[in-house]
């Protein structure tokens, strides 16, 4: 931040030379005075040659900073010592590892589940009318005798599926430990890019105080279309150009004809 | 509805094609394969064994909605009905989407029932 408020302070002495000369050349012009103008002409060709370098040798010097602070320099860069960069990626592989591993067994856990679920309820369906006729004495003796063996079977049966349920809820459960550990991941490296951020915006500070001496002007042009994919939207409720869910893009259709 | 029919789900991510293929096979739709982009989607989908498309919008190579104009460019598979099921949620998207020729567009995340219902309405379009 000081090498900021030099930067302004250089630059409001330039601006303060530049309008002083000015009236100083214009008075001089006025009363004929042509070598003096001339002169004068010259010392701000000078100053500003003079600002320029200084401001590119703190622009230089702040871009030599940013890169030893990030470690983003490949050529002094080995395989055993990372870059915060490179770091920072692996760190998000390893959360899209993660995520993948346990969405993945999450499911696998889920498709073996399901069929206990459904043989439960399938067996389970067959007994209840069974034992409604029973309730209505409408079995004979030897169906009722069938009844009890099946009964006795489908309830151990309920006993060991249960189990097995509850076993695979219960690794369902421990399957999102994912979260603690990607969530830290994230957070880690969210606090670089907020750093690299600031150091960016120092950057591009300084060079802008680097064109406004050279009097360049940049052209940004911007080539979409708009429909571009964006991934989900994070801020759906501070844009207007997103819409807020399933019901809005139901409205939006219907509007259109569908 | 044909339940029997084949259907092509197409997303990058290998989780959500599982997600959908198993929400599909809930419907009674047992019959789907997977594609990972459009590029790997549009052969197979011109081998011409495809009656319903389910496609992404965001992916690498050929994104969902290049996908879904080059279906509708292809003679043989321009009333292919295609479900965008995405993340993807800007008002131009959609009118895009509509645009090329989409038949149903679905915001993750997203339900089993609000899947059921898109697909149902697709399909109660078509047969009438």
């Amino acid at each position: 931040m000081t090498d900021l408020n030099k930067v302004s302070g250089s630059s409001t002495g330039f601006e303060e030379t530049i309008k002083a000369q000015a009236n100083q050349l214009k008075d001089l012009i006025d009363s004929g005075d042509m070598s003096g103008a001339l002169s004068i002409i010259s010392d701000l060709n000078q100053t500003r040659d003079k600002t320029l370098y200084q401001e590119i040798g703190r622009l230089t010097r702040s871009l030599h900073e940013s890169i030893q602070n990030f470690h983003i320099d490949s050529a002094n860069s080995n395989d055993t010592d990372h870059t915060t960069i490179v770091d920072a990626s692996d760190r998000l592989e390893y959360v899209v590892e993660m995520t993948n591993k346990a969405a993945n067994k999450t499911l696998d856990l889920v498709e073996s589940t399901m069929p206990y679920a459904s043989g439960i309820s399938n067996e389970a369906q067959q007994l209840k009318e069974d034992w409604s006729r029973l309730q209505r004495k409408e079995m004979k003796p030897e169906e009722f005798r069938i009844l009890t063996a099946t009964m006795g079977i489908f309830l151990a049966k309920l006993c060991d599926d249960s189990d097995k349920v509850y076993a695979n809820l219960s690794e369902i459960l421990l399957a999102q430990d994912f979260q603690d550990l990607t969530g830290q991941v994230i957070k880690r490296v969210i606090g670089l890019v907020k750093d690299v951020e600031l150091s960016l915006v120092d950057l591009v500070r300084m060079a802008g105080k680097v064109d406004q001496l050279t009097g360049t002007v940049h052209k940004i042009e911007k080539q979409k279309t708009g429909i571009e994919g964006e991934g989900p939207q994070i801020h759906a409720d501070k844009r207007d150009d997103l819409l807020a869910g399933q019901d809005d893009v139901d409205d939006l259709l219907s509007s259109l004809g569908f | 509805m044909n339940k029997d029919m084949k259907i092509l789900v197409v997303d990058d991510f290998s989780t959500m094609r599982r997600i959908i293929k198993n929400l599909l096979r809930d419907l009674g739709f047992s019959n789907a394969d997977e594609a990972d982009d459009g590029n790997t989607a549009l052969p197979m989908l011109q081998t011409g064994k495809y009656d319903f498309l389910v496609t992404d919008w965001n992916m690498p190579g050929m994104t969902g909605i290049e996908l879904l104009q080059h279906v509708r460019a292809d003679d043989n598979l321009k009333t292919l009905p295609v479900l965008m099921v995405t993340a993807e949620a800007k008002r131009d998207q959609i009118v895009a989407a509509a645009q090329a020729g989409v038949n149903g567009y679905v915001v993750k995340p997203f339900t089993a029932a609000v899947l059921k219902e898109k697909i149902e309405k697709i399909f109660e379009r078509i047969d009438s």
